[in-house]
């Protein structure tokens, strides 16, 4: 059995800060961590490995230090990893992303499951999954909260609005993991050892039988044509006596027919 | 004509919130662009939730008639939609950033090969005809304009809350249109056993007119005790900040902010909420503010119309007596 997980290295959005005067994003001394979400895929195929033996391959595409997050997989005992990096796979949007991410997959032989985080936490659009997934013309579940692997079958429950759906797909199969769906573990110290002494692979864009038109920002449906801080509102004031909260609230006819 | 589509939404008895939202920016757009904005119904003989969709502003409905689509799954859809689209050449189409659109919409771009720009919470037509689509990056600390320049139909999905729907005009008619999908049963692999609905109760956080919100602050989950009866008070429905999901205080349903609702009540009080911008992402449109919190320099209190600095068990207790006291 073979399971890949693709994973993220992304900027830390929590310790995002911005430039009042610029109005931009201050990106320097952000720390870059392994995708939360990603986390959840990958100890997903940890478990099916632990319980059923399969080989565990973590991709990422990303620049030269997403290796380290690659690391990181490895020294949670992922078998090994593969970092996508090229110039020809700048700037691109989900679709070229996910052309590259299943390229890749493809000149790898291929997998069993495909997992993957529901969503980056910069990006936030939890499209590269289930894009992929179409890609490879394989069966998708996404936002999964629980999974088990069965007669070479995967059976999971997929979050809705109101509660979640029991699916059952075939392999080979995608799955977009949530939060929900287990505790990531820790690394594992001499795991740790072991990936930081290792040199992780770096795939161009000959490694993987696509052409320089079909990744990055040339394959991408998309442009970015502005980015702005959002407004925040006016700040309103402070004040201490309730009653006047009350008294406002009233008139405004916010809270009201009370007693009525 | 040009059109502008607009993913509708059901269980197959009633049509989605969401549906109507869009619906609602969809006839915007679609004036816009001299263009009609058109409702894609997908399911098994649902031609009675079509007048509920013209009710809300759509000029026709595509009813995608097969026995593949009585549940919502990915595969089967997908490849409708995508006949549907190669079949009739839309300018632009809309899905709900909700559980079935952002499985669906993905899919079914990558099939097409076409843009898609996700969880959009601002979409727009431009002096020179472009369809403006904008959405928050970075958990929310940077906004972000796309554009679909060259590809068709320029897919987005929208985000839960943000858009206004029509007012229901029950008189306003449109065109049905029939299209029946070829759909091979092997190409559905992915098999729904099961869809099970498991809300306790149905609360519906984005039509709430009034909210009481509580975070962190509360210390504990017997807090919620007190913010119900200050919501039973005046009205309204208790929400949360996900710190208080995520200790298991209250159900993820009631979780307000970036991975929860968006909701635009008129009024919201956030008690003990500091206001990171991912819970921001979700309230800041609310009509009126109040913000009751400890810290005065809370980033919540950036937002708040009014902040109340104090302990919320202090002040809370305090807003109960005055409200007796009114309604003496
Ligand atoms: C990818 C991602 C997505 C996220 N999505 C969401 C989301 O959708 N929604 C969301 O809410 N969060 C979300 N978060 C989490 C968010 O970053 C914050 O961690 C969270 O909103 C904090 O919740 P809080 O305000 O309740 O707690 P805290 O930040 O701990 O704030 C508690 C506040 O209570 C005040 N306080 C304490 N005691 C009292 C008292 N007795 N009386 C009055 N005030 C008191 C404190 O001064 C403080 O301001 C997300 C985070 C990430 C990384």
């Amino acid at each position: 059995m073979r399971i890949i997980v693709c994973v993220k290295q992304v900027p830390n959005t929590d310790e995002v800060k911005i430039d009042p005067v610029k109005g931009t994003l201050i990106r320097e001394g952000v720390p870059s961590i392994l995708n939360p979400d990603d986390a959840n895929a990958l100890e997903a195929a940890l478990k099916i490995k632990d319980e059923f033996g399969a080989r565990v391959t973590v991709l990422s595409m990303g620049p030269k230090q997403a290796a380290f997050a690659l690391k990181e997989c490895l020294a949670m005992g992922a078998d090994d990893a593969l970092l996508l990096c090229d110039r020809a796979f700048a700037g691109g949007d989900t679709w070229a992303t996910s052309n590259t991410l299943a390229a890749a997959i493809k000149a790898l032989g291929g997998a069993d499951l495909i997992l993957a985080g529901s969503q980056a936490i910069d990006g936030d659009t939890a499209q590269v999954g289930p894009q992929i997934a179409a890609k490879l013309d394989i069966p998708q579940i996404t936002f999964a909260i629980e999974l088990q692997l069965k007669d070479s079958k995967i059976s999971a429950k997929r979050q809705t609005q109101t509660g979640y759906e029991l699916i059952e797909a075939p392999l080979p199969a995608l799955l977009t993991a949530t939060r929900d769906l287990n505790v990531p573990r820790h690394m594992n110290a001499a795991l740790l050892i072991n990936a930081t002494e290792t040199e992780v692979p770096v795939w161009g864009l000959k490694d993987i039988n696509i052409s320089e038109d079909e990744t990055g920002l040339k394959a991408s449906p998309t442009r970015v044509i502005k980015s702005f801080v959002p407004p925040l509102k006016a700040k309103g004031k402070i004040v201490s006596d309730i009653s006047a909260v009350i008294k406002e609230l009233k008139a405004k006819r916010l809270i009201g027919g009370v007693s009525s | 004509m040009k059109e502008v589509w607009v993913f509708a939404e059901h269980d197959n008895t009633k049509i989605s919130q969401t549906t109507f939202e869009l619906l609602g920016i969809g006839s915007k757009l679609a004036s816009d662009l001299d263009a009609q904005v058109c409702a894609i119904l997908c399911g098994h003989n649902m031609e009675s939730l079509a007048p509920e969709l013209f009710a809300y502003g759509a000029s026709k409905v595509y009813l995608i008639n097969s026995p593949h689509l009585q549940t919502y799954s990915a595969e089967p859809h997908a490849i409708a939609i995508s006949q549907a689209i190669k079949a009739f050449d839309p300018e632009i189409a809309l899905f709900g950033a909700t559980p079935v659109g952002r499985d669906l919409a993905p899919r079914l771009a990558s099939i097409i090969g076409t843009g898609l720009t996700a969880d959009c919470t601002g979409l727009a037509i431009d002096e020179d005809k472009r369809f403006l689509q904008t959405r928050p990056a970075f958990g929310g600390n940077l906004m972000a304009t796309i554009i679909c320049p060259n590809h068709r139909p320029a897919m987005s999905t929208v985000r839960p809350g943000v858009m206004d729907k029509l007012a229901r005009d029950p008189n306003r008619t449109g065109s049905l249109e029939l299209f029946t999908p070829t759909i091979d049963p092997l190409s559905i692999r992915a098999q729904v056993k099961e869809v099970v609905k498991e809300l306790k109760e149905s609360i519906n956080l984005t039509q709430a007119k009034t909210i009481v919100s509580g975070g962190r602050g509360l210390a504990t989950p017997e807090g919620f005790a007190l913010l119900n009866e200050l919501a039973l008070a005046i009205g309204g429905c208790v929400a949360s900040s996900r710190a208080c999901v995520d200790a298991g205080w209250i159900d993820k349903s009631r979780q307000v902010g970036q991975t929860g609702s968006t909701v635009k009540p008129d009024l919201y009080i956030a008690c003990g909420i500091s206001g990171a911008i991912q819970h921001l992402a979700g309230m800041q449109e609310s009509g009126f503010i109040v913000a009751i919190n400890k810290n005065e320099s809370a980033p919540i209190m950036n937002v708040a119309d009014i902040g109340i600095v104090g302990d919320l068990y202090q002040v809370i207790p305090e807003m109960l007596k005055q409200l007796r006291d009114l309604e003496g």
